[in-house]
């Protein structure tokens, strides 16, 4: 069966784009619903709790419940705060995380825009959700906060470089830089052709999005809640929306450029697409539960010494097979991969454990 | 028609985004004028089909300059909230006023012919913009030794910033 959406469907252009645009902004927002109940049903389990179950089903109702006390508290500025930034910062945080799912295939044909350019302008936009986490930070005129903000500012630079050279790897692969143009060319998943990519890319996309072990910018222990700190009432909650909408795009781009986006058998593109990305977020959920949160220092260290070295064997690697052996049958290259990637890492993860060691932290 | 509205508007927030950067007490605000100035003209190169020169200025500009510019003012003491006045207020209106009479001589003195650019790329304007760069820069007949030249000269200035930063 084919399910795609023929690319002049409802006959109208400005039709068919008002159209795609609402269905993207429903399907962002409920998946954030979706996401912060997962999360936190799944959070608890891992610790032998039982999370929120009273408002609805399974406590499936718990988020709009959440959303109605948020809106309803009091809206707070600080006297020293700078009102204007304050304002407009959680706006400029949020807006770009919208606009990349722009460019994301929800199904075959369902995107907004095709762009030849896609993957750049995906590393860009996403630069420019930072700025306004980074804004959110410095407005509040807080210490807290201004370290949550400069934090954001050095893993967004530190794991751009990584995560850009693991896309790098991908356009090579696929001989194009448009998103659709990458799910074309998943006959197999890059999961499996690219495996040390995969691996570079999902650390680097959790220090953009900061989850959890790269939560520094909020990290509630030592910076009472770092960037959101002064925020409160509905700003508050539009934060907390971005937080959440960058964890969808964040799992959509893991899904697309990793593991075939809405292609699949038998079932239609636009759930396959929502299957790998809920996977995605739960593997998200899974290093959650699973790992401690860094030290600055320790993200930094990991950024420039091992991802970044690591990022440039990849693309070493994908270009020599590239240009020498374009026709290797994949029964042989996809095992071959994988054996050279799982080396790879521990030789890194030795050389990182010496340096540790002679550092004595 | 929509593309003029799109030019207009643009035109509008990058001029406006320019006066805030010389125009604002605080040197944080003058630096997010900075980023809306990059931003808009970002949006002309799109509406001009250089998508992806639009995108790179987006990625270079607003990704990496302007927030090593913002960096510096967060990390650099007493600036944030003072902008301090410089002392050569007339040779500085004399070199702006001059710099604009030649900018707006040259661009009045210039022959915009659409066909002219176009005919200079190696490859038909059928053809994506990002594919003829990519050829220009890397294909036959390039200018790939120019390309590698550059990139020597940023190494060559990344180890002389790092000897020079550097801890004695």
């Amino acid at each position: 069966m084919n399910w795609s959406l023929s690319p002049d469907w409802p006959g109208n252009f400005w039709l068919r784009l008002i159209i795609i645009a609402v269905v993207i902004i429903a399907y962002v927002m409920s998946s954030v619903i979706m996401f912060i109940w997962m999360e936190r049903r799944v959070i608890a389990r891992f610790q032998s709790r039982l999370g929120p179950n009273r408002a609805g089903p399974f406590g499936l109702l718990q988020a709009f419940a959440d959303t109605v006390k948020i809106l309803t508290k009091e809206d707070i500025i600080p006297t020293l705060a700078d009102k204007l930034l304050f304002w407009i910062a959680p706006a400029i945080a949020f807006v770009p995380t919208l606009m990349i799912m722009a460019v994301i295939p929800l199904m075959n044909g369902l995107q907004l825009a095709d762009l030849n350019v896609g993957v750049l302008y995906i590393a860009a936009v996403s630069a420019i959700a930072s700025i306004g986490v980074f804004l959110s930070g410095m407005a509040g005129n807080n210490k807290y906060s201004l370290v949550g903000a400069i934090r954001e500012i050095a893993q967004l630079i530190s794991f751009e470089i990584p995560m850009v050279l693991a896309i790098a790897g991908l356009v090579i692969a696929s001989g194009s830089m448009s998103v659709s143009g990458i799910i074309e060319a998943q006959n197999i998943p890059f999961i499996l052709v690219q495996p040390l990519g995969f691996m570079i890319f999902i650390v680097a996309i959790l220090a953009e999005i900061n989850r959890t072990p790269f939560d520094l910018v909020e990290a509630d222990s030592e910076l009472t809640c770092g960037f959101n700190t002064e925020y409160s009432g509905m700003k508050f909650a539009l934060l907390y929306l971005t937080e959440y909408s960058e964890a969808v795009v964040g799992s959509a781009l893991i899904a697309t450029f990793f593991l075939g986006g809405w292609r699949g058998p038998l079932l239609p593109g636009i759930l396959w697409f929502a299957i790998k990305m809920f996977a995605s977020f739960m593997f998200i959920l899974w290093l959650r539960g699973t790992l401690p949160r860094l030290r600055i220092d320790q993200s930094m260290r990991l950024a420039w010494k091992g991802l970044l070295p690591l990022a440039f064997v990849n693309l070493f690697i994908i270009g020599l097979k590239s240009v020498f052996l374009p026709d290797l049958s994949l029964w042989i290259s996809v095992p071959a991969y994988i054996l050279i990637s799982l080396i790879l890492v521990m030789l890194w993860a030795m050389f990182m454990r010496k340096e540790r060691q002679s550092f004595g932290g | 028609m929509g593309m003029n509205i799109a030019f207009w508007v643009l035109a509008a927030t990058a001029t406006a985004g320019a006066l805030m950067v010389v125009s604002m007490r605080s040197l944080f605000r003058a630096a997010l004028g900075l980023i809306l100035c990059f931003l808009s003209i970002a949006g002309l190169f799109i509406t001009l089909t250089a998508e992806y020169l639009g995108i790179v200025q987006i990625l270079i500009y607003v990704g990496a300059i302007a927030v090593l510019i913002i960096m510096s003012i967060v990390l650099t003491r007493d600036i944030e909230h003072s902008n301090v006045p410089s002392p050569y207020k007339l040779p500085a209106v004399l070199g702006a006023l001059s710099f604009i009479g030649v900018a707006i001589w040259a661009i009045l003195n210039t022959k915009w012919d659409n066909s002219t650019g176009m005919a200079f790329l190696p490859i038909s304007p059928k053809t994506l913009h990002t594919e003829s760069i990519g050829q220009m820069l890397f294909g036959q007949d390039s200018l790939v030794l120019a390309v590698e030249i550059a990139a020597l000269l940023i190494l060559v200035a990344v180890i002389g910033a790092i000897s020079v930063a550097k801890e004695k």
